[in-house]
């Protein structure tokens, strides 16, 4: 059970700043995401996209913002547990407890949820006979390459991912390689490596085709694809992988009780707490009259939340606002040596 | 103002003006038409905002660029007549489009 002053759910920039709001009122934090690494949206949506609204930065990347917010936190010590879901949350005489997918817990009398628009799952195939045979002998990630050895394998997707698993697997498995139109995207050297072992007649390339239908029975025999016009082509197949980049699915929070507003949740527009006391919602996953789904706007609504975290968090402390440039405290806090 | 007609897999359709220099998407949202969910709110990051064009209109509008066809590769079911509603911006050229909303967009 670990025990902190807030929860944050979610390490997009918005959660990795409320950190900073906490930290320098002197409030413990502990952040968690869903994804392999901190950054949320700006990490796995657009890492090299400049973006030119961040005040005071007149261009940077997705990837540069997070490594710039994780060096601006660093002093709070705060840990970031990566690859885990919040499942389900309870209250008890103002305190919250939170159950991960890995089992951890967590007390706290504030959650904050900075979940953008949900948790990232990856986008599957449009076939719902597919989904018996997921993490069979259909995946949408590869993390053992020994399982796919010597196998027929189809691989759906036209990006980086699909071209670069194709390339690997045509090294010990019959690969063919499926996209909806002709154009593959892909590294210039990773193109001319697929049009070299398709003419070495080592890779098989199927395009614009899309998946139709897959065999009956309880194995994985074969797909069938179809393209515009109706051809429909049959394809024997161990194995199906698809690459079409990731989704977000706002998940578990849906159903904690929140007011929410299609898929998002309610706050106040005074400290961003939603209608549950002590559970507040921050950037693009909150709503308010005038909310702008901006990185900006999700940092003024972290400053704003820390404020009556602390309220909840020392109760018996009356709360300060304090500079950084003038404040001692926050300065010692954020570890600077004069 | 140009009007837009939105029509839904099972046949439900809903026309409405749409201002000049919003996009279809917009469009869409600002009037709750159902289908369109357009998650990363225009940023051609998602493909959630997925429209199936309507054959006459296909050539009309301007040609999508890579990056749009990029994200359209990860959309539910695309096909030849796919665009994202984000990126098709409304004119008075475009008065009179028609699109199809995808059965679903994830």
């Amino acid at each position: 059970m670990i025990k902190t002053d807030v929860v944050i759910i979610g390490a997009g920039p918005v959660g990795l700043f409320a950190v900073h709001q906490l930290g320098i009122k002197g409030l413990k934090s502990e952040v968690i995401d869903n994804l392999d690494k901190a950054g949320g949206q700006c990490i796995e949506l657009y890492p090299d996209k400049p973006i030119y609204d961040i005040p005071a930065v007149p261009k940077c990347s997705g990837k540069s913002l997070t490594d710039n917010l994780l060096e601006q936190i660093k002093p709070f010590g705060s840990n970031i547990h990566l690859n885990e879901r919040v499942q389900e949350i309870k209250e008890e005489k103002g305190l919250w407890t939170l159950k991960t997918s890995n089992n951890k817990t967590f007390t706290t009398p504030n959650i904050i949820i900075a979940g953008g628009v949900g948790s990232f799952e990856p986008r599957k195939l449009p076939l719902k006979e597919l989904a018996k045979f997921e993490n069979k002998s259909v995946f949408y990630s590869v993390t053992d390459k020994t399982l796919l050895k010597n196998k027929k394998i189809s691989i759906f997707g036209g990006g980086d991912s699909a071209l670069d698993w194709a390339l690997e697997f045509a090294k010990f498995s019959k690969v063919t390689l499926i996209h909806r139109r002709n154009e593959f995207r892909g590294a210039p050297h990773t193109l001319k490596e697929l049009e070299k072992l398709k003419k070495e007649g080592k890779i098989i390339i199927k395009t614009p085709f899309q998946i139709s239908s897959i065999n009956e029975g309880k194995e994985l025999k074969f797909i069938k694809i179809k393209n515009d016009d109706e051809k429909t082509e049959k394809i024997e197949t161990d194995i199906v992988l698809g690459f079409f980049g990731l989704i977000m699915q706002l998940g578990p929070i849906a159903e904690w009780g929140l007011n929410m507003d299609k898929k998002t949740i309610k706050v106040n527009t005074e400290n961003f707490q939603t209608n549950k006391p002590g559970i507040f919602a921050i950037g693009d996953i909150c709503s308010y009259p005038g909310k702008l789904k901006l990185i900006l706007s999700g940092f003024h609504e972290a400053a704003l939340a820390s404020v009556e975290c602390f309220k909840r968090a020392r109760p018996n402390e009356t709360y300060r606002f304090q500079f950084t440039t003038s404040s001692k405290e926050i300065q010692d806090r954020l570890g600077i040596k004069k | 103002m140009p009007k837009i007609t939105y029509i839904e897999q099972n046949g439900n359709s809903k026309t409405i003006e749409v201002d000049n220099g919003l996009t279809v998407m917009e469009g869409a949202v600002q009037n709750n038409i159902p289908g369109i969910d357009a998650d990363c709110g225009g940023g051609m990051a998602c493909a959630t905002c997925h429209v199936y064009v309507e054959d006459s209109w296909l050539n009309k509008l301007p040609k999508a660029k890579d990056a749009e066809q990029d994200m359209i590769d990860m959309a539910y079911k695309p096909n030849k007549n796919s665009r994202l509603s984000c990126q098709i911006v409304v004119s008075d050229e475009i008065d009179g489009l028609t699109v199809t909303t995808p059965e679903k967009q994830t």
